[in-house]
């Protein structure tokens, strides 16, 4: 993998925002993404003005669903933005797309400072409707979806199991226990208790864990992460322009957005999925090495995801995943890898994507209240399962 | 228990309706003469538009699997086996299935299987029991 030209390199985050996490918010969609965006431009030390482009994923797509209740289109509207650019849409590398899709815009020359957020209302949805997110037009009618034919005549009707296929060969393969993935979920938990914003801040044990319901052989209730309310939102700027605003830029040092085989979550790699592909092109265009990250915000919509982005990403061993947790200490708030600070999605809540970004820069900037890593330079973030992947390299100046 | 059916299509008809007469149907190319999943209108080995179903064995393996406990609607009988089953004719040609027949607690990775048809209004769903 060869590269000329290392667009991201331009590009910089100036500021962060994000609204209030419900499970459920009273708040509207809209006035929950108007809360996170207002206060990133404002941690920009920028003006409504300044923003000249809209970066999301994966938008509404014109359907109002609470996986994403509000898109570039109805944003840039309600808060009378005039863009030069501005994007959706679900296709891309996973829950860093927005991110990915405006640093481009801005390396392209299109825009000088871009919103980049991402809603999500799926608590509130689930108080009308139990089924609401993990069913949503998988159990009526006939399934002509891409995807989504080839799985649910066999009741496959949640994401979950295509995860649970991915983990049952990683114990498999490696030997995986339940007792090690189980760390992901302690060590969230430790970490949202010290988050006055997570979702589920009371005390976990081991034995809580082992008796959570199984849901999926051999995920349980405790691999999956929790429904909320919650925007969240950057702003990311040309790197000249970025040198007017109130903080250090963070600079994107690179990014992975690879996926070298077919777009499919039962044909790709079990134990790779695109996270392989995505980190061996992020470590591609950079000098530095998995050695310099001090902390790690690692996609937990699934606890077996996390522990696939270790591997990906270089930071333990291909297949030792397990080991590497084991016993949590490495990966705790003290230990060599700090990941998931602020409770990750399994007890923070399920910002989607865009809050390990908001959570990666409070740490790079050390205004992670309460939950400060000592060492905070350098920082990856990386998101998506199965063949949704994207990853960053994020690098405070 | 409920099964929520594919829409076929000129590319999915064979795989989804081979059952009716016993045949599990797998695209193949004839340029470089492999098979791929799923069916589509061009081999994307090597961009051929000779491709057509051809009947497989049928036998293959369990490559990953997972019960199911959870009902995500009222009739789905619980636990449930998902897996995704290897076919025996080329490696990484696979897609994913129900193990039945069987005790769901039994089933194991690399476990040798069959494909058995269920057969759903104009649908024969392939799905699969230990081969012995």
């Amino acid at each position: 993998m060869m590269f000329d030209h290392r667009y991201e390199k331009e590009v910089a985050i100036t500021g962060i925002g994000q609204s209030e996490v419900g499970r459920p918010s009273s708040k509207s969609a809209m006035r929950l993404t108007v809360d996170a965006c207002l206060e990133a431009v404002a941690d920009a030390g920028l003006e409504r003005s300044d923003i000249d482009g809209v970066a999301c994923w994966p938008g509404d797509n014109n359907n109002g669903d609470p996986f994403s209740p509000v898109g570039p289109s109805a944003l840039k509207s309600a808060l009378g933005l005039n863009v030069n650019w501005f994007g959706g849409g679900y296709e891309g590398p996973g829950p860093l797309a927005g991110v990915i899709n405006g640093a481009m815009a801005i390396a392209a020359g299109l825009c000088n400072h871009v919103l980049v957020f991402r809603t999500i209302t799926e608590a509130s949805a689930r108080v009308h409707n139990k089924q609401a997110g993990a069913l949503s037009n998988k159990t009526q009618g006939r399934d002509s979806s891409y995807s989504w034919q080839w799985f649910t005549p066999f009741n496959v009707l949640s994401g979950i199991n295509l995860m649970a296929l991915y983990a049952q060969r990683h114990f498999h393969e490696y030997g995986t226990q339940a007792e090690q993935l189980a760390q992901i979920a302690l060590t969230c938990r430790r970490n949202a208790m010290r988050n006055p914003k997570a979702i589920y801040r009371t005390p976990m044990s081991m034995d809580d864990y082992m008796q959570s319901r199984m849901i999926s052989t051999p995920l349980r209730m405790f691999d999956c992460d929790v429904h909320c309310d919650a925007s969240t939102a950057i702003v990311l700027s040309r790197r000249d322009a970025a040198r007017d605003t109130r903080q250090p830029p963070i600079r994107i040092e690179a990014i992975g957005a690879a996926l070298n085989q077919p777009w499919s979550w039962d044909q790709i790699s079990l134990t790779e999925m695109a996270a392989f592909d995505v980190g061996r092109m992020m470590w591609a265009r950079t000098d530095y090495t998995p050695s310099d990250v001090d902390s790690a915000q690692l996609y937990d919509g699934f606890s077996i995801l996390t522990m696939i982005w270790l591997e990906a990403l270089g930071l333990c061993p291909v297949g030792q995943s397990g080991a590497f947790v084991e016993g949590g200490q490495r990966i705790a708030l003290d230990g060599d890898l700090p990941i998931n600070t602020n409770g990750g999605q399994l007890s923070g809540g399920r910002t989607h994507g865009l809050g390990y970004v908001h959570e990666a820069c409070l740490q790079l900037w050390g205004r992670a209240e309460g939950r400060q890593t000592a060492e905070h330079r350098v920082a990856t973030v990386a998101a998506g399962g199965g063949p949704l992947g994207g990853s960053l390299l994020l690098v405070r100046e | 228990m409920p099964r929520k059916l594919p829409a076929l299509n000129a590319d999915n008809r064979a795989f989804w309706q081979g059952g009716e007469h016993g045949e599990l149907l797998i695209h193949r190319c004839h340029g470089c003469e492999r098979f791929f999943h799923p069916p589509g209108p061009i081999c994307p080995h090597c961009a051929s538009l000779e491709v057509e179903p051809h009947a497989v064995s049928g036998k293959g393996k369990v490559l990953s699997y997972t019960l199911n406990y959870q009902p995500w609607i009222a009739e789905l009988e619980v636990p449930y086996v998902v897996a995704i089953v290897e076919l025996a004719e080329q490696p990484g040609l696979r897609f994913i299935s129900n193990i039945v027949g069987m005790d769901p607690l039994a089933v194991r990775i690399d476990m040798p299987v069959r494909v058995s048809f269920l057969h759903v209004e104009d649908v024969w769903l392939p799905l699969f029991e230990r081969d012995q």
